[in-house]
């Protein structure tokens, strides 16, 4: 089977850039993020134990794995979220466009304004409405907002969420339903203009039509954005994504473009994982 | 393999499994008994083989329903998922190598209503050798073993060698005598029938490989990189328009 047929996004740049290849995994031709040796740590024990991998450039790349693989503590290293917990430390480069955001003069709320972060449960501000939930980041950062009623329109048109809501934008961010919430808050990530959007479970409370719309909003954004989402679904990597990523016991077992990972993985624990065949 | 840790999905594959299987073995017992019937000139014999084809077509659709159950239900990947499209795939294949055990019933039937036109030595012959690629190709499918797989792709030849020759002994039968041509088109005909068997075996091996190695190597241009087996080219007269050709 020809690699990829079925992702234009892979196909259209590995066949232009080098038509000789025919298989093997699609090269990617520019790395948003490059994890260099990245190790990370809960006190002394070693969760993440030197993982090299490149994110590309705009693309969805999903990590997938069993519980305690490491996945997600991987996905908070790349906006030094993981830092936060008491007696976590990450050690390691991780390169954003070349530069290294654990960098000593490196300020991390500038690299999470960049890299920005959607999580499990939907968290709009529970005081605040859906416009000023938009704007929340923004206003926590500081920064001057020039255009509040098109910043607001422009991120929730985004965000798939324009039509439901733009006749309510003063009701509660809560008063919106679970799937609702889940694209608020990815508005409100993405008024902020980011580079990289992390997705650490987006979908998993989410009732199924909830979640079909942030996968498609996902698969959207992806042409736009550098996306890393964790997954615990496989069929929402294998739906959402462009390369995946197997985590075990805090390493990277295999990554490869997502139609591979599914239809023939080189590694056989990621295939034991991936058909159910695991522990 | 490890098992699944879903143990009803484990058995849902396994039965597929055997669904294959069981197919395939009917398919084999159709074409042995189907060539028995025209050695012994038994055409009891070949039309109880030709009812044997219904059995293979409900298997045919249990398996499919039972696939498409697997789909909907459990989103199958990789190997799993190479395996249900190789089933869906090889089952088609095996039906249609019942069909063509049907019709050589069929063409024995009309034969037998005639004298014989001559004793049979290349018909067994090269049916040992097409049943032989489908038993093979079904023992590299249980083994998932590729290289048995190969094997059976790149015997193909023989086969395909045994009906060149077939032929060109049948066209003398009927250059010979007008008399001889209906029966000599029949038994070209189940030549015919056993060559076809013997390409579906190879499709069949080809998905073997698609299973195990998660390669597709359809198409890929066999003809050009197999070299024969020596002493296998026994003619290169194939058709009625080959001959014209010559003359």
């Amino acid at each position: 089977m020809t690699d990829n047929l079925a992702n234009p996004r892979i196909t259209a740049r590995t066949m232009n850039e080098d038509s000789d290849r025919v298989s093997g995994p699609p090269e990617i031709l520019k790395a948003k993020i490059r994890a260099d040796d990245v190790h990370a740590f809960y006190g002394a024990k070693e969760a993440i134990k030197g993982i090299t991998l490149d994110v590309a450039e705009k693309e969805v790349t999903a990590f997938i794995g069993p519980s305690g693989c490491g996945k997600s503590t991987f996905l908070r290293c790349f906006n030094r979220m993981h830092e936060i917990i008491p007696g976590a430390r990450v050690a390691g480069r991780v390169l954003l466009d070349g530069s290294d955001i654990y960098d000593a003069e490196i300020d991390p709320v500038r690299v999470r304004r960049r890299v920005g972060m959607v999580f499990q449960k939907p968290n709009p501000f529970p005081t605040m409405s859906i416009r000023e939930n938009v704007l929340a980041g923004l206003k926590l950062n500081g920064l001057k907002i020039n255009d509040a009623d098109r910043l607001v329109e422009e991120s929730l048109q985004q965000a798939a969420l324009w039509d439901e809501v733009k006749d309510s934008l003063h009701l509660s961010g809560t008063s919106l339903s679970g799937g609702q919430q889940q694209r608020l808050c990815i508005a409100r990530s993405l008024a902020l203009e980011p580079e990289v959007l992390l997705m650490d479970e987006p979908c998993s409370a989410l009732d199924p039509i909830a979640t079909a719309r942030v996968e498609e909003l996902i698969h959207e954004l992806g042409g736009k954005y550098t996306i890393v989402i964790v997954t615990h679904s496989m069929q929402q990597a294998a739906r959402v994504s462009d390369r995946t990523a197997f985590f075990y016991l805090g390493e990277l077992i295999e990554y490869d473009a997502t139609d591979t990972i599914f239809t023939k993985p080189s590694d056989p624990r990621t295939e034991d994982y991936i058909t159910g065949r695991f522990g | 393999m490890p098992r699944h840790t879903d143990l009803e999905y484990e058995e849902e594959l396994r039965q597929i499994r055997e669904h294959l299987l069981l197919m395939g073995a009917k398919v084999e017992e159709m074409i042995a008994a189907s060539m028995r019937a025209l050695l012994e000139r038994d055409s009891d014999l070949a039309a109880k083989t030709m009812r044997l084809d219904t059995q293979i077509n409900r298997i045919e659709m249990e398996t499919d329903e039972m696939c498409v159950r697997v789909f909907a239900r459990r989103q199958p990947v990789a190997r799993d998922l190479r395996f249900l499209t190789m089933v869906l795939k090889v089952v088609t294949d095996l039906e249609r190598m019942g069909d063509m055990a049907v019709n050589i019933c069929e063409r024995v039937i009309e034969l037998n209503e005639e004298t014989p036109l001559k004793s049979y030595v290349d018909l067994p012959a090269m049916a040992e050798a097409a049943q032989g690629m489908l038993r093979e190709a079904l023992d590299a499918f249980v083994e998932a073993d590729a290289e048995r797989a190969q094997a059976v792709i790149d015997k193909d030849y023989v086969v395909d060698a045994f009906y060149s020759q077939v032929f060109r002994e049948l066209l003398t039968y009927m250059m010979e005598n007008p008399r001889n041509i209906y029966r000599a088109t029949r038994v070209q005909s189940i030549a015919k029938y056993l060559e076809r068997i013997g390409d579906h075996a190879t499709n069949v091996a080809e998905m073997v490989i698609f299973l195990v190695r998660g390669k597709d190597i359809r198409h890929s241009g066999k003809m050009s990189t197999i070299k024969p087996p020596s002493g296998a080219d026994l003619g290169s007269v194939d058709s009625l328009d080959d001959l014209s050709k010559a003359k």
